[in-house]
C-alpha cells in the first residue's frame, strides 16, 4: 500500500466505495460537458451553452439542479416497482464497470484476476435495466425500445468479447493491471522505448471494440433503442427528473468507462515511458492523468462517430454484426494466436 | 330506472367497460401504434395510425386536420390585396411561392400583366423560397435517420437565403411582397451581388450534403429501395413535384406550363430519377436545389430594367369570372381556383396544395415496411403540415 497507515478492511472498502461514487458523476460530467455540450456544438457550427460559468462550464450544475427539482412521475398503468428500479439497475452496471479499471499501480478499486471478463459481464446488466424500463413503462414506444435493446445485445456483445480476446491472448492475462504491465514491458521489434501498446498489433480488435462499444452505449449509428425520431426516446419516454438523470449518468458514465477500457487495453492504460510499472508515488499520481488523457482521446473518436452518422435499422445491425464483425473478429483471433505461437 | 341507485348503475357500466377492455387486449393480431399527432417525425400535427405486427406495418392511415385553419373560407371575407397575408402561411417554409399563383390568377381575371422586371424578380424570389424550403428538407432527412448534424448545417445556410429575402421584402418567412400587377417595391441597392454570393453558399451546402449524407453507406442502406413508388402509382395518386420526378415522370410546371413568369428565359434542366425510392427523392431534391441556385444566378444576370408595377386601379375590383393558375411550388403543384363575382373579394377560392395529395400515398406505400422505414418514407415524401391542412 502507498498509504503509511494500515486500514481495516471495512475502512478501505468505505474509501473505495466513496471514491467510485465521486468518480462516476465527475467522469460523466466531464464527458457530457466536453463532448455533448461543446464538441457537438462546435461540429454543428453552434456555440453550445455559453452563459453559465466561463464558456458555459457550469451548465451541468444548472441542468442537474433542474432535474433534481422535477417531480418523479410514473404512468397510471406502469409496474411501479420495476419502473422505479430500472434506472438504478442501469446505473449499477456503470458503477461496477469503474471498479476494475486501473489508473495507476495501486490506484484501482479492486484488481481482479478476471478484470476484463468482469467488466464485459457487468456492462451487460444495463440491458436488463433498459428492458425493465421498456416493459414497466406501459407505453408502446418504450416497449419497442426495450425489445430493440434486448435484440441488439445479441448482435454486439459477441463482437465486443471477441475483439477483446485478441488482447487477452497477446497479454496472456485477464487482469487489466496485467494487460497494462504486458504493454509496458513489451517491445516493438526489440525496441522497448514506448513499450508496446496493443493498438499496433490489435488494430482490428481496436476498431471492432469501438464499433461494438457504440452499440453497447446505444449511440448513433446504433441507437435504435432510443431513436428520437422514431420511438421518440424509446425506453426513456416515460421517465422524468432524477430517474431520467440516472439513465443519462448511466449512459455517459458507461461511455467514459468504455473509453477507459479501450485506452487500457489498446493504448497502454495509465503507463507512459518513464513511469515505474511496479509502484511508487509518482506512478500513482501521474497514472490517473495519463489514463484520463488517453480516455478522452478514445472518447473523442466515439463521439465523433456519434454526431456524424445516421442510424442503422435493427435488422441491418444484425446483418452487419453476424456477417461482418464476428467473422472479422474470429480471423483476428486466429491471426493473433498464430503470431503468439510463432514468435 | 330510478329504482336502481346511481352508484350501482355506475359500477355496472364501468364493469362492462372493463370487460370490453380485457377483450380488446387479448386480441393478438397486432398492435395499433399512433404515430402522432405529437411526434417528432411528423414535424407538425399529422397523425398516422399504424397496425403493427412486431415491427412490421400491416396498415397505415394518415389522419389530418389537426391544424386546419380554414383558409379557403377566410379568404372569402377579405379583399384581394389582403389575401396574400393569409396564404403566405400555407407552406410556411417557402412563403413567397404561395403568393404567386394566387396573384397570377387574379391578374388573369383582371387581364393585367405585370411588367417584365416584376416577372423576373418574382421568379428569382420564387426560386429562392424553393431553396429556403428544400435546404431544410436536405438537413431534416438526416435528423429523421439519426444524423443530427446535417440539420444544423441546413439551418445555417438557409439563413443566407432568408436574409436576402428579408432584405428585398421586409419579411423573412412571410414576405407579402407580391401585388396584383407587380411588386410591393423594387430591389434594394447591392442586393444582386449579395444574392449571388448567397447562391454560392447554397451550392457549397449542396456539395456538403452530398458528401455527408448522400455518400454515406448507412444513409444509402436506410434509403435505397425503401418506399418505392412506381411512376404509374405516383400518377394515379396525384403526386406532384419532386416526389413525382423521383419516380421517373418528367413533369415540371415551370417548363410545361407556357408563359409562366420567366423560367423559359433561362437555361435549366428538370431532374428525374428512375428508382422512385426514398434515396431518389432525396437525390432529386438535392439536384433541384442546385438547379434553383443556377436559375437565380442566370436571372440576376439578365434582370431587365423598367417599372415594377403595371397600371392598376387604386381600389381593386376583380371582374366576374373564374381562373385556375397552378405553379411548381417547392413541394409540388400548387394551384388556386378563384371564382369572382365582381366584388372586392373573391366569391370562392379552392386551394390545391401539393402535400395533401402527396400524403395520400401513405397507406399504399407503407404496407409491409418496418417502423424505422415509416420515418424514412415520411421524411422523404416531405410535407409541410400547413400545406396539408391549410
Amino acid at each position: 500500500m502507498i498509504l503509511a497507515v494500515e486500514l481495516a478492511y471495512w475502512q478501505l472498502l468505505l474509501i473505495k466505495v466513496l471514491a467510485v461514487m465521486v468518480i462516476v458523476p465527475t467522469a460523466t460530467a466531464v464527458i457530457v460537458q466536453t463532448f455533448l455540450f461543446k464538441m457537438m456544438a462546435h461540429m454543428q457550427s453552434r456555440l453550445g451553452p455559453m452563459e453559465a460559468g466561463p464558456h458555459g462550464a457550469l451548465q451541468l450544475l444548472a441542468d442537474g439542479g433542474k432535474f433534481l427539482q422535477k417531480e418523479l412521475l410514473a404512468p397510471d398503468r406502469a409496474d411501479r416497482r420495476v419502473f422505479f428500479l430500472a434506472p438504478a439497475v442501469v446505473l449499477l452496471s456503470t458503477f461496477l464497470l469503474f471498479v476494475v479499471i486501473p489508473a495507476g499501480p495501486n490506484v484501482v478499486a479492486e484488481d481482479l484476476d478476471i478484470g476484463i471478463f468482469f467488466a464485459l459481464a457487468v456492462s451487460s446488466i444495463s440491458v436488463l435495466g433498459i428492458l425493465m424500463a421498456g416493459w414497466a413503462s406501459a407505453n408502446k414506444y418504450a416497449l419497442m425500445g426495450g425489445l430493440r435493446a434486448a435484440g441488439q445485445l445479441i448482435a454486439y456483445e459477441l463482437p465486443l468479447v471477441l475483439a477483446v480476446v485478441g488482447v487477452v491472448i497477446q497479454a496472456g492475462e485477464l487482469s487489466l493491471q496485467g494487460i497494462v504491465r504486458a504493454q509496458a514491458e513489451g517491445a516493438i521489434f526489440g525496441v522497448g522505448l514506448i513499450g508496446q501498446p496493443f493498438i499496433f498489433t490489435q488494430f482490428i480488435g481496436f476498431a471492432l471494440f469501438l464499433v461494438a462499444t457504440q452499440a453497447e452505449l446505444t449511440q448513433p449509428p446504433f441507437d435504435m433503442p432510443i431513436a428520437e425520431s422514431e420511438l421518440v426516446a424509446g425506453y426513456q419516454v416515460e421517465y422524468s427528473g432524477l430517474q431520467f438523470l440516472f439513465f443519462y449518468l448511466g449512459e455517459f458514465g458507461a461511455a467514459f468507462a468504455f473509453s477507459a477500457l479501450a485506452a487500457t487495453m489498446f493504448l497502454g492504460g495509465w503507463y507512459v515511458p518513464g513511469l515505474d510499472v511496479d509502484g511508487g508515488l509518482i506512478s500513482n499520481l501521474v497514472g490517473p492523468a495519463v489514463l484520463f488523457v488517453k480516455t478522452m482521446l478514445v472518447a473523442f473518436l466515439i463521439f465523433w462517430i456519434r454526431f456524424t452518422y445516421p442510424r442503422l435499422r435493427e435488422d441491418q445491425l444484425q446483418t452487419f454484426a453476424w456477417k461482418f464483425l464476428i467473422p472479422l473478429a474470429l480471423v483476428n483471433i486466429l491471426a493473433t494466436g498464430v503470431f503468439k505461437v510463432v514468435f | 330506472m330510478s329504482a336502481v341507485p346511481q352508484n350501482q348503475q355506475r359500477a355496472y357500466v364501468s364493469g362492462q367497460a372493463a370487460d370490453a377492455r380485457v377483450n380488446v387486449e387479448l386480441e393478438t393480431d397486432g398492435m395499433t401504434l399512433n404515430i402522432g399527432p405529437q411526434h417528432p417525425a411528423t414535424h407538425g400535427t399529422l397523425r398516422i395510425i399504424t397496425r403493427l405486427d412486431g415491427e412490421q406495418v400491416i396498415s397505415a392511415e394518415p389522419v389530418m386536420g389537426y391544424m386546419h385553419r380554414g383558409y379557403e373560407k377566410l379568404v372569402e371575407v377579405r379583399t384581394y390585396p389582403q389575401i396574400t397575408t393569409l396564404i403566405n402561411r400555407i407552406d410556411w417554409l417557402g412563403s413567397f411561392a404561395n403568393e404567386v399563383p394566387f396573384i397570377l390568377a387574379a391578374e388573369q381575371l383582371m387581364e393585367i400583366e405585370a411588367p417584365p422586371r416584376a416577372q423576373w424578380i418574382r421568379t428569382v424570389l420564387f426560386e429562392m423560397s424553393r431553396i429556403a424550403n428544400i435546404t431544410l428538407f436536405l438537413g431534416d432527412m438526416g435528423v429523421q435517420l439519426g444524423a443530427i448534424t446535417a440539420v444544423f448545417y441546413a439551418f445555417r445556410d438557409r439563413e443566407h437565403v432568408l436574409n436576402q429575402i428579408e432584405a428585398a421584402t421586409g419579411g423573412r418567412f412571410h414576405p407579402n411582397y407580391d401585388r396584383i400587377g407587380g411588386l410591393k417595391e423594387d430591389l434594394p441597392k447591392g442586393w444582386v451581388a449579395e444574392t449571388k454570393s448567397a447562391m454560392d453558399k447554397v451550392r457549397r451546402f449542396c456539395d456538403e450534403m452530398e458528401t455527408l449524407l448522400l455518400g454515406n453507406e448507412i444513409f444509402e442502406t436506410r434509403a435505397r429501395g425503401i418506399g418505392v413508388i412506381p411512376a404509374e402509382i405516383a400518377l394515379n395518386y396525384g403526386l406532384s413535384g419532386a416526389n413525382l420526378r423521383a419516380s421517373g415522370v418528367d413533369w415540371d410546371l415551370r417548363r410545361d406550363s407556357p408563359n409562366l413568369l420567366a423560367w423559359s428565359e433561362v437555361d435549366w434542366k428538370v431532374w428525374t430519377h428512375p428508382d422512385g425510392d426514398s434515396f431518389a427523392r432525396y437525390w432529386v431534391r438535392l439536384q433541384e436545389t442546385r438547379e434553383a441556385a443556377n436559375i437565380v444566378d442566370q436571372l440576376l444576370d439578365g434582370l431587365p430594367s423598367g417599372p415594377i408595377m403595371a397600371k392598376v386601379p387604386r381600389i381593386i375590383k376583380v371582374p366576374a369570372g373564374e381562373a385556375w393558375v397552378s405553379t411548381e411550388n417547392p413541394l409540388g403543384e400548387m394551384g388556386y381556383y378563384v371564382v369572382s363575382k365582381g366584388d372586392l373579394g373573391p366569391f370562392r377560392v379552392k386551394i390545391r396544395t401539393p402535400s395533401f395529395n402527396n400524403i395520400s400515398i401513405v397507406p399504399w406505400v407503407m404496407k409491409g415496411v418496418y417502423v424505422p422505414d415509416v420515418i424514412t418514407i415520411l421524411a422523404s415524401l416531405y410535407f409541410i403540415l400547413g400545406d396539408i391542412d391549410r
